[in-house]
């Protein structure tokens, strides 16, 4: 059978027009790279960068038992998100393996808005529609939303002339609802690329007009279109994981280091037995960033050896653009995944050597 | 945009002759598909290589591309500047960014190379 058609942005045509270069992404049209990943890179760390990032999926649940019911499906704890506050969590299964990571907006004491990976939406909305207590409404809301991404240190200069919400006190991992250039729109201090910035979710009928106006807004700035390859390198540098290639539904969100967004103290969720056995018996393996100490790129896939045997392969990896390494992440043994160990990453037939070293491989300056 | 006196592979490799030694590298329509070059490994004075076979690859910041030797020949010599300035190959893919000189070792595989007018052809095809 042949593939479905793409699936398009409201941006389809505007990236088009500005010479983007397109690829397949979960199944979405999406521009990989506009004037260059290593310039797109540099200008999110140094400047501003503005991406599409509408392929990303939104859920709403809502009702009298809303609360609850993410409080079962979910492993952080939903009683500690006040209204206006993100939350990054997992959905997980019995066996506390991740069925998607997310972040979750309180819009009300009873009423959720979900932000789910491209690839996993659909999988999502049936997992949580299934095990939805009574009076709970779980809504499929992707095609209600575009999302814009605004990352770097001057994405508040950007974007406060555009919109009514005040930027500057927003606090990371917290979002408001207001206009965006004269549209409603909800504008979160978030984002996936280790830099301050926000990310907006705005109507698909008016994301072509937000677009234009935020990249007017940044052009006496240096602000760069990015693409998808370089929101990898960032959010890698960052290290920040990927559904998919980091964790999915064969590691647990013990293993993929995601202890602080597990909370076992909570009475119940999907996941939390298995967790706790897991967390006593200390997990097996881990989740760790790693470094070249020759030379060579480690890529997603490529095979890993530790005194020549194999030892798994390589989840994430890449040349950094930034720290200018060659990075990436691996499942290591948890007795052989210490600061400093060395292996080997089989690349191309050749062993090529590597340390673990800490994560986040960059960390911004300042705080907000 | 593609030198004459130079002759290209359908791998999207250029070729320089002179004397029998031929002077290597990738075209400016390689280096435009793969991007940013973050990275190049060359083989050794020293090596042989055979037609059509890779020698070596470049890499950018999301793709590996191997390098097919046009020839056959020894590598006689190798541009260690590369190594430290991958970013050559996208700024001067067909002059600075030489690869490696090859020491020829059977002339009529030259032959079978397209002309600049012939390649700027495939890759209008290739481009579609």
């Amino acid at each position: 059978m042949a593939d479905p058609p793409l699936k398009k942005t409201a941006l389809n045509q505007v990236h088009r027009q500005m010479g983007a270069r397109m690829t397949d992404f979960a199944g979405w049209d999406m521009p990989v790279q506009y004037a260059g990943t290593l310039k797109e890179h540099m200008a999110v760390r140094k400047r501003c960068g503005i991406f599409d990032i509408s392929h990303m999926g939104e859920l709403e649940i809502r009702g009298a038992h809303a609360q609850e019911t993410l409080q079962k499906v979910t492993c952080n704890d939903i009683h500690r998100l006040s209204v206006s506050q993100c939350q990054y969590s997992a959905l997980t299964t019995p066996e506390g393996t991740f069925i998607d990571d997310l972040v979750i907006y309180r819009m009300a004491a009873d009423r959720f808005l979900l932000c789910v990976n491209a690839s996993n939406q659909e999988k999502d909305f049936e997992w949580i529609r299934q095990n939805a207590l009574p009076n709970t409404e779980v809504i499929f809301r992707s095609n209600d939303f575009s999302q814009l991404a605004v990352q770097g240190p001057q994405s508040i200069e950007i974007l406060q002339p555009l919109t009514e919400i005040p930027l500057s006190d927003m606090k990371y991992y917290w979002f408001a609802t207001g206009k965006v250039c004269g549209s409603e729109s909800i504008v979160s201090r978030t984002g996936y690329t280790g830099e301050d910035g926000f990310e907006v979710y705005c109507s698909p009928k008016e994301t072509e007009m937000i677009w234009g106006r935020i990249m007017d807004s940044g052009k006496s700035r240096g602000m760069e279109p990015i693409g998808l390859a370089a929101r990898n390198t960032l959010r890698l540098e960052a290290g920040l994981l990927l559904y998919g290639n980091d964790m999915d539904e064969t590691t647990t969100v013990l293993e993929a280091n995601l202890g602080w967004i597990c909370k076992l103290k909570k009475e119940y969720f999907i996941g939390r037995d298995a967790l706790a056995r897991q967390k006593e018996s200390g997990p097996q393996r881990l989740l760790v960033g790693f470094e070249m100490v020759e030379r060579g790129i480690a890529r997603d896939k490529h095979p890993i050896e530790m005194d020549g045997k194999p030892l798994g392969a390589v989840t994430s990896g890449s040349y950094a653009p930034f720290l200018k390494k060659n990075i990436g992440l691996v499942y290591l043994p948890t007795k052989c995944s210490s600061l400093e160990t060395e292996f080997s990453v089989v690349i191309r037939k050749k062993s090529v050597k590597a340390k673990v070293v800490s994560t986040p491989f960059y960390r911004r300056a300042s705080k907000v | 945009m593609y030198p004459d006196d130079y002759l290209y592979s359908k791998d999207h490799e250029w070729i320089s002759v002179q004397d029998n030694v031929g002077t290597i590298g990738i075209t400016d329509y390689a280096q435009h598909e793969l991007g940013d070059v973050v990275y190049v490994d060359l083989p050794e004075v020293g090596d042989s290589v055979e037609a059509n076979e890779p020698f070596g690859s470049v890499e950018s910041v999301k793709a590996v591309s191997e390098i097919f030797a046009p020839v056959s020949g020894e590598i006689i010599e190798v541009n260690s500047k590369l190594q430290d300035s991958p970013e050559l190959i996208n700024e001067s893919p067909h002059e600075k960014a030489w690869m490696v000189k090859i020491q020829i070792s059977n002339p009529e595989e030259v032959r079978g190379l397209l002309s600049a007018e012939e390649y700027d052809e495939y890759i209008q095809e290739q481009s579609g």
